[in-house]
């Protein structure tokens, strides 16, 4: 079967319309067929459709995406109303331990991304992913932290690395591999990334899932929930009008 | 391979660019292995031809795309082909067919 190669991180400025061009041009050359573009919580609806239209013009799908960075659990439940209905995908930025936490037991959201290079400023550990099991969160991996990161402190992460996506695997969280570029010289082909992730021990199929199946899954449930059709999970609308 | 940067980048920078990454991954022994050499290096399209033992594909990948910088040019190299001859390589890019490395 051919694998859909997923994006879910791209960061464009989209004030500046050529380089989000230029980044979208350039996911299309490199085989992905489908993007997630991270979009300001206060983002207009015009806005969003200009660049769902400019990435259909180089035939890519595109999803909406949401970084939520709070600075305490309440204030992560108030970004969560105000955005879960609003986009296709949701992100939290785990700053600190607690956002982390109340983050992994939320089913709103989606995947959970660390930010730091140092395992202490990193709070993926056995707690986080068994948390994050239960509640059906991803543990998400920028591959730009990997290629901004230079020396001791590249080291230092792919050392986080390996220890977290051994406790991912450990407890069957889903990780997914994202560029989270910010420029088109940041990003990647598919089968790159998940080649470079050799390099912080997650096993080849494992990595290739991680750029295709896994964010198809999420994209695909999150669509048919914000889709008119969805009741509750496992429940939706088959049929409409009198003769049901 | 592709090399992709907002300024022309020389041979000399793309090869030292590749082998310096190689070196801080794996080190002299493991870079030792991979057998790199620089075969081709097209100016006017900026691709270039490079040749890899059989065993140290995965490292080279990797290397590859760790590396954002040649000399003092933000760059990103991206792998078009792998084949197991140079002849079978030339001729299918040429052609612009795509296979089981791409992408």
């Amino acid at each position: 079967m051919t694998r859909i190669y997923v994006d879910l991180h791209l960061k464009p400025d989209l004030s500046n319309t050529k380089q989000t061009e230029a980044m979208i041009k350039k996911t299309s050359e490199l085989g992905y067929k489908l993007v997630a573009i991270t979009l300001p919580i206060s983002v207009s609806r015009e806005q969003t459709q200009n660049v769902k239209d400019m990435c259909a013009s180089y035939g890519v799908d595109m999803a909406t995406r949401c970084d939520l960075r709070p600075q305490s659990p309440t204030e992560l439940l108030y970004l969560l109303r105000k955005v879960r209905r609003n986009v296709e995908i949701v992100a939290a930025m785990c700053t600190n331990k607690a956002v982390s936490r109340q983050a992994a037991k939320d089913r709103r959201v989606d995947m959970l991304n660390f930010l730091g290079n140092d395992y202490r400023t990193r709070f993926f550990d056995h707690a986080e992913a068994q948390l994050a099991s239960s509640c059906l969160a991803r543990f998400e991996i920028d591959m730009a932290t990997l290629l901004r990161s230079e020396g001791s402190s590249r080291i230092k992460l792919f050392n986080a690395l390996r220890r977290e996506v051994l406790i991912a695997q450990a407890y069957r969280v889903p990780i997914i591999l994202s560029s989270g570029a910010c420029d088109a010289l940041e990003l990647r082909k598919p089968l790159e990334t998940a080649v470079s992730s050799v390099l912080f021990d997650l096993p080849r199929e494992a990595a290739l899932d991680s750029v295709s199946r896994v964010p198809c899954e999420v994209i695909r449930g999150n669509r048919a929930k914000l889709g008119p059709d969805f009741v509750a999970p496992g429940i939706r609308m088959v049929r409409r009008g009198k003769d049901c | 391979m592709s090399v992709d940067s907002q300024t022309y980048v020389t041979p000399q920078e793309f090869s030292d660019a590749l082998w310096e990454t190689m070196q801080r991954l794996y080190g002299e022994v493991g870079a030792s292995k991979a057998g790199l050499s620089l075969i081709d290096y097209d100016t006017d399209t900026c691709r270039a031809v490079v040749r890899v033992a059989n065993v140290g594909i995965e490292m080279v990948r990797s290397a590859l795309a760790l590396v954002t910088r040649a000399g003092d040019k933000r760059v990103a190299f991206h792998v078009i082909r792998v084949s197991g001859t140079l002849k079978a390589l030339r001729r299918k890019v040429t052609s612009g067919r795509t296979g089981k490395n791409y992408p």
